[in-house]
């Protein structure tokens, strides 16, 4: 055991994420390619009633089939996306390039007259994340302390009450909360949040408390399976013989605790979070949606609405690489943290 | 095989006679909570079956002149902004719920035994490519590809079961995948083996009857997150059509217009929501705790049971 293992055992895991990244990129594509005919045919008729069409030069469903690229073959298609085989001009007025995720770059908004679809989720991402990030911490906040609480209380009325509110707060649909927490304080105090959004440069506090909401209510959810989490590895480790000899020296239940007992029993917890992450994305796109938060999973609501599909792969892809990215890094961060774990 | 060098991977119980009796006496027994969310199961399966005769009035009734009312002997919850009976959506909606969770949940599990089934009991490059594909899919989070996938296929009933269905069924298709590589690994499939058992033969008789305990795992676990997938979707519009009284669906549009003049309309089809989906998750968790070997006695593998008991 030592450093070196840990190193073969990194790399070999950067290495890997590689053909995971190459499959999730056919995933992403392909369910877009389930797009039947129909739908070209809707988003004919949306572009017809809309006015949100200027970048085409003609409406019809030709130009869009051009657009999209389905006038070639799938595979040309995915080469193309993927920046393997240059991509023509759609308006015929330049040369074909090689733009796809090879050379960095997501593509192009079907509506966004020009405007590539790197620079409107560039402008979003920070929203997005600073919600996330909020609301991871708030959920730990409320999840460690809580958790470990009921650990060492085991079967008494805190544990039931801790655990108890634990399974409601998973149940509880967070566009629900997210609806009540809107609706009773405009009823009883005539206040509602925001709808524009505050920069955290022109007013930090200003715009703390726009997030704050939102991330609680985010974070509430993490909180729960984070919180039952923690229970059960204290528990765990409360059991272990190391706990039961720091008992017998004397020490006091506060340094059993702290000392000994946390430390083994956050590691877990750590991954925890990460396999959170998706759930914390899809809440994050309700949330966004309906505190109107300019954020990415409201750009993918819209997307979805005015059925431009470049960008909700775009958003499909930035998303589950995130999720596998940080995944890794949380992985790496447990090599760091348990020395007892083993790679092959 | 007192030294087994590894705690076997879930298997179903040894066969007894009436297992299932069993298993309701160990509920009753050990799991008060597991019983009493098994009761509100119950009593929302009773509600969607006869929700009909239930209903004071047909959900979609209109009442013009009685729009946006609070509560009344007429109307006990109140009516929303076409004078419909709120109470009578909220039945109709508990059909709606039922209905969407039990069929994506079936749904479910027959992809994840097809998926993750053949995947173990195939193994090698198949079961590794087959892998790398759950992973990347298991990777894009659950409502972004719901979202995209259902405003590809447009919303409705059966869209919204076969997308649930298939999509949980591809998560679940791990579990039923570990179990079948746990079977493979016991002395009675080595030996189905050697004495010549046909493939057929050893799916039907050996694996199959030893991986019903997690199949039974998943159907119980996933109903609840079936629920409040379904609710969301709709809530976001791209579940069921708005015509359909979905409790996700009244909390999205016409709720929220209305909310502030008529609070409970936001109200009550999330607490109904709450509450579905708490009894079966409660119930999905005590069955899980009876049926997984390995988390029996609560003396589980550090970190493997954790993971399952989130």
């Amino acid at each position: 055991m030592g450093y070196k293992h840990v190193k073969t055992y990194l790399i070999r895991r950067l290495l890997l994420m590689i053909p995971s990244l190459f499959i999730l990129t056919i995933l992403v594509f392909s369910v877009v390619r389930l797009i039947p005919g129909d739908t070209v045919d809707a988003m004919v008729a949306q572009m017809e009633t809309g006015n949100n069409f200027r970048a085409a030069s003609g409406r019809d469903r030709e130009t869009l089939e051009r657009i999209m690229g389905l006038d070639v073959p799938a595979h040309v298609q995915y080469l193309r996306w993927i920046g393997v085989l240059p991509t023509p001009d759609w308006r015929l007025t330049g040369e074909s390039q090689f733009k796809g995720l090879l050379q960095g770059t997501l593509g192009e908004s079907l509506y966004g007259g020009g405007s590539t679809i790197d620079e409107i989720v560039g402008g979003r991402l920070p929203v997005t994340v600073q919600l996330g990030v909020l609301a991871i911490v708030i959920g730990l906040l409320i999840a460690l302390p809580v958790g470990v609480y009921s650990a060492i209380r085991q079967d008494t009325a805190a544990d039931y009450v801790g655990r108890t509110v634990a399974v409601i707060g998973l149940a509880t649909p967070n566009f629900w909360l997210a609806t009540m927490a809107l609706l009773y304080p405009a009823l009883w105090w005539g206040w509602s949040p925001p709808m524009e959004l505050i920069r955290f440069e022109e007013d930090p506090l200003g715009n703390l408390g726009m997030f704050l909401l939102p991330a609680l209510i985010l974070g509430t959810a993490l909180a729960a399976s984070t919180m039952r989490m923690t229970r059960t590895m204290m528990l765990e480790v409360l059991r272990q013989d190391y706990i039961r000899t720091a008992w017998s020296k004397g020490l006091r239940e506060r340094v059993v605790v702290m000392r000994h007992a946390i430390k083994n029993a956050f590691i877990p917890v750590v991954t925890l979070v990460g396999l959170q992450l998706p759930i914390l994305i899809g809440g994050s796109v309700i949330l966004e949606q309906i505190f109107a938060l300019p954020g990415l999973g409201r750009l993918f609501v819209r997307a979805i609405d005015s059925r431009d599909y470049p960008i909700v792969s775009a958003i499909n892809l930035i998303f589950a690489a995130a999720v596998l990215a940080i995944n890794l890094l949380i992985d790496m961060l447990y090599a760091f943290l348990d020395p007892r774990i083993r790679y092959q | 095989m007192s030294d087994l060098p590894r705690i076997p991977l879930p298997v179903g119980e040894p066969k007894r006679r009436n297992a299932a009796a069993i298993l309701l006496v160990r509920l009753w027994k050990e799991k008060p909570l597991g019983v009493a969310s098994g009761v509100i199961v119950l009593l929302l399966i009773v509600v969607a079956i006869f929700g009909d005769q239930l209903a004071p009035h047909p959900y979609y009734e209109m009442h013009l002149i009685d729009r946006l009312q609070g509560s009344s002997a007429q109307y006990l919850l109140g009516t929303d902004q076409m004078g419909r009976d709120l109470l009578s959506r909220l039945i109709a909606g508990a059909r709606i719920s039922v209905v969407v969770g039990l069929a994506a949940t079936t749904v479910n599990v027959v992809v994840a035994v097809l998926v993750g089934g053949v995947s173990g009991f195939v193994g090698g490059k198949y079961d590794i490519t087959v892998q790398r594909f759950v992973d990347a899919w298991m990777s894009i989070p659950t409502l972004l590809i719901l979202l995209t996938v259902m405003s590809i296929v447009g919303r409705g009933f059966f869209q919204i079961i076969a997308v649930l269905g298939i999509s949980g069924g591809i998560g679940g298709s791990r579990v039923v995948r570990s179990a079948v590589i746990g079977v493979k690994e016991n002395a009675y499939f080595q030996s189905a083996e050697a004495i010549g058992s046909s493939r057929w033969r050893t799916l039907i008789r050996h694996v199959l009857p030893n991986i019903v305990a997690p199949i039974i795992i998943i159907f119980s676990i996933n109903v609840g997150g079936v629920i409040m997938a379904e609710a969301s979707l709709s809530f976001l519009g791209y579940g069921l059509s708005v015509d359909i009284p979905s409790w996700g669906g009244m909390l999205s549009r016409e709720g929220r217009q209305y909310m502030e003049q008529a609070p409970w309309m936001a109200l009550w089809p999330g607490l109904c929501l709450t509450i579905a989906v708490y009894s079966f998750n409660m119930l999905g968790d005590a069955l899980r705790d009876l049926l997984d070997p390995r988390l029996r006695g609560g003396g589980g593998r550090l970190g493997v049971d954790a993971v399952t008991s989130v």
